[in-house]
């Protein structure tokens, strides 16, 4: 690897820009670029409309997770309300060919993925542990063991690699987990390997109620890069506009045999942890609010609209499908599925040991005996 | 007397701990100003300020890395694990440090610290929040495996951890955190290595321990109706382990049925059914039989009832107990084997 000496330090060209890159700011205009920043074309208004959409529906959908879940439709729901350009931006930055490796968190990045949203929330209504199937989608199914994921998208994009093809491996990650020793080990054997992988974290400011204060003294979560050898930005989370040029920059270097690239994305949790936090207990009402007017999808829709890539026709659209995607979800949520117990036993091994055979039949006696009961 | 759940009994153990040794600290993720996320260190760190109860860096194995270390300068520090399976990536610390270090150092070196370990299931939870660890723990010599079942013991047996000398697993069942009983703190129970009688009995002993201790004294009263007297022994402490209040109620009544939510194969409920057959062979009048959780990953939420050992499953193996002298073993099969 090229080492750029650079005055202040080796490596420079590894370091994040000093501040958050912000192409549109949190009103809706262009952002004055600084001199000190890496520079990132702004994309076109095609794609940034791609990306309006997107987070319109999947807004949509996460508000509309919630509800269910307030109506015992889920066991848990963790929100990404004001997350929506990190998730939606990320995704569509990368290709089918592409790897993704999604979190608890990241059920807007899977709808935007293209995952049947009922199959995406299959995990959190609590009737199987994967609601999608992960090899047609090139999904793995959403992690929960905090930054473990990690170092599985360095070996998928190994593992792609080896195999003669570029496809690279997109994994999210949290601004707490980054203190867990997977997201260490994962970004060096990224770097040793010269894995295409891309280590999206989203610092939405908490871990649960810890705040990024309490979880590291580094400059910015970026800065955890160069210690790896590994290219790093930060990026305005709530610019969808910053999010997709970054993860453009990202992908081209990843897929370009450059090795892996870390990107922080500083945006926030609009809601509580999950529907069973009570944030009121950590974080203030006004900090909410402030966080508010930084949204990400009232930005890019005064840009759009403002440039005259959008007018309330499109914006009607938009909603309609959004509603129309809503209300599917809903009704197919209120229909309560038949789980099979006996299902139980399907997928421990190729083949049940005798002695799962033997549970197995004791199961199956007891329903028997029930329904015999119920007769 | 009032009334206190389990969570608040835990809480005023860890208040007391705090208040009447300064050396004992409380951390962990989301310990401080939250409470903790099942809130048993609520208005630790405003009570009795950060230097405490405080939160951690996000990360399980530095958790219990710092707190060894902090053993070393005299602390007795209380770690709290959010979960079950997300005290595994501090596996390492536990198995190769913690438990050894007495026996690595010819006792030069002791380690008077608790990991608390919020554990199994049958609250509705998503895959990794309902693990039955206790097993790992339980084989691992050097460890002490503690797992309340009352809001006494929960009181007690957390104070007794915290004053040990040695290394406490300390095992909360979370579907019991908001179990009641009436209560005057703080209260004393029996010490470690003394299991509890809950129920006298003279027909079967049922032996059991943490989730499952509400379910065998279930089973026992269903069982009375059916003509069969049971006597249930809460385990209270797994490592040490209580030898002689178990054989002795298995020699008195003959029978013996072991119940544990921990998927069986390999786990402590097959050590138990081992000690009592190595102990009580000759007054048994059945073999030992294990009710336990199925040998499957823990399964999602809408199945979890299946999974878990219950009170139709215990009332069938002590009905497998050859009372007309048929062996019948091989009738349901497993979960209860053999
Ligand atoms: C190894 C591990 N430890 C603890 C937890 C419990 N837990 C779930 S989410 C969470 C906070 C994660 O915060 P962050 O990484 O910032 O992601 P966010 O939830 O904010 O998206 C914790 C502690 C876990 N899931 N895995
Ligand atoms: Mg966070």
């Amino acid at each position: 690897m090229e080492t750029t000496l650079a005055p202040g330090g080796v490596a420079a060209h590894l370091l994040p820009s000093p501040r958050p890159v912000q192409l549109l700011d949190p009103d809706g205009s262009l952002a004055e670029q600084p001199t000190d920043a890496h520079h990132y074309e702004l994309p076109s208004a095609e794609r940034l409309l791609h990306v309006w959409r997107g987070m319109v529906i999947g807004r949509r959908l996460d508000v509309q997770s919630t509800a269910l879940t307030k109506q015992g439709r889920l066991a848990v729901y963790p929100g990404s309300r004001g997350q929506e350009a990190c998730q939606v931006g990320a995704v569509q930055a990368i290709t089918e060919r592409d790897w993704m490796f999604p979190t608890y968190r990241e059920s807007v990045a899977l709808f935007t993925r293209g995952v049947d949203p009922v199959e995406a929330l299959t995990l959190l209504r609590g009737d199987a542990h994967c609601g999608y199937d992960p090899i047609a989608h090139k999904t793995a199914p959403q992690c929960t063991p905090l930054s473990t994921q990690l170092v599985h998208a360095a070996g998928a994009a190994h593992g792609e690699k080896r195999r003669g093809s570029d496809a690279v491996a997109l994994a999210f990650i949290g601004d707490g987990a980054t203190s867990e020793g997977d997201f260490h080990e994962a970004l060096n054997f990224a770097a040793v390997f010269s894995a295409p992988v891309i280590f999206f974290v989203q610092n939405n400011k908490y871990a649960i109620s810890v705040p990024l204060a309490k979880q590291s003294k580094a400059p910015a979560l970026a800065y955890k890069g160069i210690g790896y050898g590994i290219r790093s930005e930060q990026i305005d989370g709530n610019d969808p506009a910053a999010v997709l040029a970054v993860m453009d920059a990202a992908v081209e270097h990843a897929r370009g045999g450059n090795g892996p690239f870390l990107i922080e994305a500083h945006t926030y949790r609009m809601d509580a942890h999950t529907n069973a936090d009570d944030a009121s207990r950590y974080r203030t009402a006004d900090e909410v609010s402030a966080w508010l007017a930084k949204d990400p999808l009232s930005r890019l829709q005064t840009y759009l609209t403002a440039g005259g890539h959008l007018d309330d026709a499109g914006v009607r659209d938009a909603e309609q499908e959004a509603e129309e995607r809503a209300a599917d979800l809903r009704d197919r949520m209120n229909a309560e599925p038949q789980v099979d117990p006996m299902s139980l036993f399907d997928h421990v091994f190729a083949e049940p040991t005798p002695q799962q055979q033997e549970q197995r039949a004791m199961v199956q006696a007891e329903l028997h005996a029930e329904s015999e009961e119920q007769a | 007397m009032s009334t206190i759940t389990m969570a608040n009994a835990l809480n005023q153990a860890l208040r007391d701990s705090i208040a009447e040794d300064e050396n004992v600290l409380v951390f962990g993720e989301d310990v401080g100003t939250l409470g903790g996320v099942f809130r048993i260190t609520d208005g630790l760190t405003r009570d009795f300020g950060e230097d405490r109860c405080f939160d951690t860096p996000l990360a399980e194995a530095g958790i219990v890395g710092f707190a060894l270390g902090m053993c070393l300068t005299g602390f007795r520090p209380v770690v709290e694990m959010q979960f079950d399976a997300f005290a595994y990536p501090a596996f390492e610390q536990i198995a190769s440090h913690v438990a050894k270090m007495r026996n690595r150092t010819a006792g030069k070196v002791t380690l008077p610290m608790v990991i608390r370990v919020p554990y199994a299931g049958g609250i509705g939870g998503v895959e990794h929040h309902c693990d039955s660890s206790e097993g790992y723990y339980a084989h691992t010599p050097g460890l002490k495996v503690v797992t309340p079942s009352t809001p006494a013991d929960a009181y007690s047996l957390l104070r007794e951890a915290i004053a040990d000398p040695d290394p406490v697993v300390f095992m909360e069942p979370k579907v019991l955190y908001w179990s009641k009983a009436d209560l005057e703190l703080p209260a004393t129970t029996e010490p470690f290595g003394r299991a509890a009688v809950r129920r006298n009995g003279t027909d079967v002993t049922l032996v059991t321990y943490g989730p499952s201790v509400p379910t065998a004294l279930k089973a026992a009263e269903a069982a009375q109706e059916e003509g069969w007297n049971v006597e249930v022994i809460d385990l209270r402490t797994i490592v040490p382990f209580d030898d002689e209040t178990v054989v002795e109620s298995v020699r008195r009544t003959g029978r013996c049925v072991v119940v544990s939510e921990a998927q069986g194969f390999g786990g402590v409920a097959g050590e138990v059914a081992a000690r009592v057959t190595e102990r009580c062979f000759h007054s048994l009048e059945a073999p030992v039989l294990r009710v336990s959780g199925l040998d499957i990953p823990y399964p999602a939420p809408k199945l979890e009832h299946t999974y878990l050992p219950g009170v139709e499953r215990i009332l069938d193996a002590i009905a497998r107990l050859q009372w007309d002298d048929v062996p019948d073993l091989h009738h349901a099969g497993a979960g209860a084997t053999a």
